[in-house]
Formats: C-alpha cells, sequence, structure tokens
C-alpha cells in the first residue's frame, strides 16, 4: 500500500507522532536525539518514524555533519497550500454562479409581487 | 438590477481545514435574501445550475430536499460519467441543511455536510458548509484532489518535487 509518492504524505501525515516532529521542525532543524527528547519513546522509534517522513520527502537529512540535523522540506506543505487554494478557488466559481441564478431570481420575484419573500 | 451593479468582489469564498479535526469548512456571503439562497440549494432545477466544477454540467438523478430524502448526480459521460449521491439527514427551511456525500468511486469514504444559513439583514445572506470526514488522511486527500479538476495536476507537482527530493 502507499506505493505512489502523494499516498506516501498522506499516510506520512497521518500519525500523530510524526505531525508533532513536522511542527517541531518547521521551527528550525534537530537532531534524531533533540527529537527524542520529549517523547517517552526510543531514539530508535523516533529513528523509525523520520524513515517514514523522509521516504515521503517530507524530511531530508543532511549526509556531512556528525550529527546529521533533520531539515524539513517545506516544499511540499507550499504544495498543500495550492492545493487549498484551488479547493476553495473551484467553491468559489460555483458561487459566482449562484450569484447570477440569485440575482435572476431577485428579478423574477419583483416582476412576479413585489410582496414575495415575506415570512409569515 | 443590472448584471453591472453585482458587487462579488465582496463576497469571497474563505476556506478552513482544521489541523486537529478532519473537517473542511466554507463560508460565504451572498446579497440575496436568505429565502432564496435556500431555495437555490432545495430546488433541483435551481441546483442543477451551479452545482459542479466549471466546465462540468452535473445531472441531476434524483434530489429530493427534505428530511428523511436523499439524492443522487453525476456528470456526462464526456465528463468521465462519474456519480455522487448521499441523503438529506434533516432539512429546516432557511436555516439548515444536513446531508451525506459520498463519491460513487470511493463508496467507503462518506463526508457529513453541515449546512447553515445565516440571515445577515439588508438582504444579505451567509452560509456555511462544514464537510466531517473519517480522518484526517482523508480530509487531506479530500482538499489535494480540488474534488474533480486538478487532480492529474497535483499528482504531476507532486512526483515532479519528490523528484528533486529524492
Amino acid at each position: 500500500m502507499a506505493a505512489d509518492p502523494l499516498s506516501r504524505v498522506f499516510s506520512a501525515l497521518a500519525d500523530p507522532t510524526r505531525r508533532d516532529i513536522v511542527a517541531r521542525l518547521a521551527v528550525g532543524d534537530a537532531s534524531v536525539n533533540e527529537l527524542a527528547e520529549p517523547y517517552d519513546v526510543t531514539v530508535q522509534a523516533v529513528s523509525k518514524h523520520l524513515k517514514v517522513l523522509q521516504d515521503a520527502g517530507l524530511v531530508s537529512r543532511t549526509r556531512s555533519a556528525q550529527r546529521r540535523p533533520c531539515h524539513l522540506e517545506a516544499g511540499v506543505f507550499d504544495l498543500m497550500t495550492k492545493w487549498i487554494e484551488r479547493y476553495r478557488q473551484e467553491a468559489e466559481d460555483r458561487f459566482q454562479r449562484l450569484d447570477a441564478i440569485l440575482q435572476q431570481m431577485e428579478q423574477t420575484d419583483t416582476s412576479n409581487d413585489d410582496q414575495a419573500g415575506a415570512a409569515s | 438590477m443590472s448584471a453591472a451593479t453585482r458587487n462579488t468582489s465582496r463576497n469571497q469564498t474563505t476556506i478552513e481545514a482544521d489541523p486537529v479535526m478532519p473537517t473542511i469548512t466554507i463560508t460565504r456571503e451572498f446579497d440575496a435574501p436568505v429565502a432564496s439562497v435556500f431555495r437555490a440549494h432545495a430546488e433541483p432545477d435551481l441546483v442543477a445550475q451551479w452545482l459542479g466544477p466549471r466546465s462540468t454540467r452535473m445531472l441531476i438523478e434524483h434530489y429530493d430536499c427534505q428530511t428523511g430524502g436523499s439524492w443522487r448526480y453525476r456528470t456526462s459521460v464526456e465528463d468521465g460519467g462519474v456519480s455522487f449521491y448521499g441523503s438529506f439527514h434533516e432539512v429546516r427551511l432557511n436555516e439548515r441543511i444536513v446531508q451525506t456525500f459520498t463519491f460513487d468511486g470511493y463508496p467507503d469514504g462518506v463526508s457529513l455536510e453541515t449546512m447553515t444559513f445565516e440571515d445577515l439583514g439588508d438582504g444579505r445572506t451567509r452560509i456555511t458548509a462544514m464537510s466531517l470526514v473519517e480522518s484526517l488522511e482523508s480530509r487531506d486527500m479530500m482538499l489535494a484532489s480540488g474534488m474533480e479538476v486538478g487532480v492529474v495536476e497535483g499528482y504531476e507537482q507532486m512526483d515532479e518535487l519528490l523528484d528533486k527530493l529524492s
């Protein structure tokens, strides 16, 4: 499962610990030990989570430096922001068509009966 | 009123994806009385004129907008012939429509949609539509797909980006 890249990103983010790690990396790069500190789990467990995030392309690790800090690939989230904007734009397009229909309805109502629409 | 007097610029759609709950909330105001905005959501002849994405005409198979009623509509064959269906859980005149929403291609997924209609006075109305799905993952998928349009483009962009990273 989760063979395609997009699904990997979403499965990676489906886990609360991994979302938490992502939130902390959004503030700045951190080593595995630093990331493991606040959790009641082993460094190995955090490494496992990091592996999933790395496979999904959300996190990268510097190879050169001794402590190999983890770095958040923010570009992936820019894409998500774009998706949300597109979703919003789709809704806006729909509502603009609705605007036009509401205007037609208003014209029809006015010509039929000036009292139309009065609620009880 | 003529089309020239129409003011859509101040009626912008806002969208909010909750970070903790798997919801999407869309809010929009209209220069029309609440009774008209409600009718445009409740009467199939009117719904058919604005529903669906820009380029796609939705064909309504049935649309029985009352508590306990149901609905089903589909796109034309040229547009892929995909269909959507659901039930009207509660319909309260000029106030509220609660319905379910399922995409035929993914029958395990269901969204609960609560739409409220708010009379702002001066012949203006605000609608708030909250969609609740079963997981944050499903919610993000829903956002990513933009429902119908742009899904392929989204995947392609993601592929390109991930190629660069690996």
